[in-house]
């Protein structure tokens, strides 16, 4: 009953936020949209999976920088191409630092995944030419499907076409989500959360499918990044500090952890508080931090686990 | 005479991440709790000290206090320790992930009451390093302040390596650290041994950005930044061990001066790529213990 209360909202909510709602909070739809996206990827990884990544703003990154390097340096326009630039270039450089940090858990895995984002970060000041260094990357405008869509304005780009566009690629992946989860592949990543040596026992390639979920992971979040670099218009450095990966953990324990819907209620709640707390205070920050900490406390399902109870759903 | 100069800011660097690294390494021994508030009760230090020795020079106190008053500086705004730990209680029975999520709600905390406090411009307090004059030998010199603050860096290691291994506190708080049910069912208060060591923790923190201050800006950089270097320091060394906190800290120290003065934007490069090595040669860190 909640899932089809949620799943009417959403549908409702995006059907109509291009046409109701001004510009400025279609664009701000389709940062969720591109937040929900790689959030997917965090939570198979640290929800479903117990691996706390503090580096994967570092793969966000990566998606944003292949729209702006392959866009502004290399002329090449198309989106699609893009996005699969982004997924293989993130999905590659996953695969290496997987195999080095899926054989770890708890704080070390933590840890190791903040080395190598750091080392990303440096590497991002360091190759001037290719990033742009402190300043950053702008990102230009794709096309979408060969379309330039160069007789609109960015905005009613932004709102029109592209909003279309990332919405049906969030519900494309929001969907194999959902069979990833779904799948034996699924339950053994949730066996290997809550109990590694029985799962072990039980014939279960422990390493083998946290090393995917690792891969898969950092391709969601390339996705997510790419999207979010064109609706921002450019990419820079912070996108990959340690503090953006506590960010997008923060996003998803507020809207729940281990649940499917966690990622996209996590990211609407955030943009929308961000919205609001910033237009009130410039201490947005510290409202967030207290947040956190309510959130942790008192509801460790997050928003998603509120709403069940709310709703008067099972737990 | 540059190597000379190199060496002593490696010297000074890793004395100062000594201090807040050796608080990292204290509460995860005790608490298992990798604590990422060490950067901004960091940075609180650095800014209540350079406010606190504002507040004594402009009621005609000497230059001369500068170093009491820092370190009294710091010993109070570690006292902050006391607020975070009450609210970090709350989740001890939680599942590690959400003990560090915790600690990172504080960071976030932590960075707007910086900001509310002290303003968003970073805060210098100018030449001090010279009030005790400089010494040197032939060509090399160097302001007398930094040689204090690394030797007041030597003495509080010797001091905490004392309470643990000599006082009947320090067994009680390994104990702890070793069995909390053993030591509780030997009639330890656990509870009252974990804030102590969390507000010791912030006090070596808040006491190393007191003690920097005269040599460097406070910013809201501070806490990430500290954050990224006291990680390397504390991945090097292993967890929990302080013999860790100190060797990690001379290697990240001197990696930090040696690409301060020969590759500026280089150093986390250089500095994380050390971790990556380590932690494939000995996952727990050096002197790290391994856990289940």
């Amino acid at each position: 009953m909640k899932n089809i209360l949620l799943i009417g909202l959403f549908v409702a909510t995006v059907l109509c936020s291009p046409f109701v709602v001004s510009p400025y909070y279609a664009t701000l739809v389709i940062t969720m949209f591109g937040y929900s996206i790689a959030l997917m990827g965090l939570n198979l990884l640290f929800g479903y999976g117990g691996l706390l990544s503090l580096g994967h703003a570092m793969f966000m990154a990566i998606g944003a920088y292949t729209v702006g390097v392959l866009g502004s340096k290399m002329g090449i326009n198309s989106f699609e191409v893009h996005l699969l630039a982004a997924a293989s270039v993130s999905g590659l450089i996953a695969a290496v630092l997987g195999a080095l940090c899926a054989r770890y858990t708890t704080i070390y895995f933590s840890m190791l995944t903040l080395a190598f984002g750091m080392i990303f970060h440096s590497f991002l000041f360091k190759f001037y030419n290719l990033t742009g260094g402190e300043t950053g990357i702008s990102v230009a405008r794709p096309s979408l499907f060969g379309h330039a869509f160069s007789e609109i304005s960015k905005t009613r780009f932004l709102t029109g076409p592209f909003y279309w566009y990332s919405l049906v690629l969030f519900l494309v992946l929001f969907a194999l989500m959902a069979l990833i989860v779904k799948s034996p592949f699924g339950q053994a990543l949730r066996a290997a959360r809550d109990n590694p040596q029985k799962t072990e026992f039980l014939g279960v390639p422990v390493l083998r499918v946290r090393y995917v979920a690792f891969v898969v992971s950092a391709v969601y979040c390339a996705i997510g990044g790419a999207i979010l670099a064109v609706s921002i218009g450019a990419a820079d450095p912070e996108l990959a500090f340690w503090t953006q990966s506590g960010n997008i953990v923060f996003i998803l324990v507020l809207g729940g952890l281990g649940q499917l819907f966690g990622p996209l209620v996590g990211s609407a709640t955030f943009a929308l508080l961000q919205d609001f707390l910033m237009a009130n205070t410039q201490y947005w920050r510290f409202a967030f931090g207290a947040l956190l900490a309510i959130i942790i406390v008192v509801a460790p399902r997050g928003v998603v686990g509120l709403l069940a109870r709310g709703f008067g759903g099972r737990r | 005479m540059a190597f000379a100069n190199v060496l002593f800011a490696a010297i000074f660097s890793a004395a100062v991440l000594f201090l807040v690294t050796a608080g990292l390494q204290l509460v995860f021994g005790v608490q298992r709790i990798v604590n990422l508030t060490a950067g901004s009760v960091y940075a609180l230090g650095a800014y209540f000290g350079a406010s606190a020795f504002d507040w004594v020079v402009v009621r005609g106190g000497s230059p001369l206090l500068l170093l009491p008053v820092l370190a009294i500086a710091g010993l109070l705004a570690g006292q902050i320790g006391f607020v975070i730990e009450r609210v970090l209680r709350l989740v001890y029975e939680r599942d590690e992930a959400f003990q560090l999520l915790m600690t990172f709600a504080f960071v976030l905390m932590l960075q707007d009451f910086l900001r509310a406090i002290w303003g968003a411009q970073p805060r210098i307090m100018g030449d001090l390093p010279d009030v005790y004059g400089a010494l040197g030998i032939g060509e090399f010199r160097f302001p007398v302040y930094n040689a204090v603050v690394i030797l007041c860096s030597l003495s509080i290691g010797l001091l905490l390596w004392w309470f643990v291994e000599g006082t009947r506190l320090g067994h009680i708080v390994r104990a702890t650290a070793e069995n909390k049910a053993m030591s509780e069912a030997m009639g330890v208060d656990t509870k009252k041994v974990t804030t102590l060591i969390f507000v010791l923790g912030s006090v070596l923190g808040t006491v190393g950005g007191a003690l920097v201050i005269p040599t460097t800006a406070a910013s809201l950089e501070m806490p990430s930044a500290l954050i990224v270097e006291a990680f390397a320091v504390v991945v090097i060394g292993g967890l929990g061990s302080m013999r860790g906190a100190l060797f990690g800290a001379v290697i990240v120290g001197g990696m930090r001066a040696i690409a301060l003065s020969y590759f500026p934007e280089m150093e986390i490069m250089a500095i994380y790529l050390v971790v990556v090595a380590v932690l494939f040669a000995r996952p727990y860190g050096l002197f790290g213990k391994a856990v289940s």
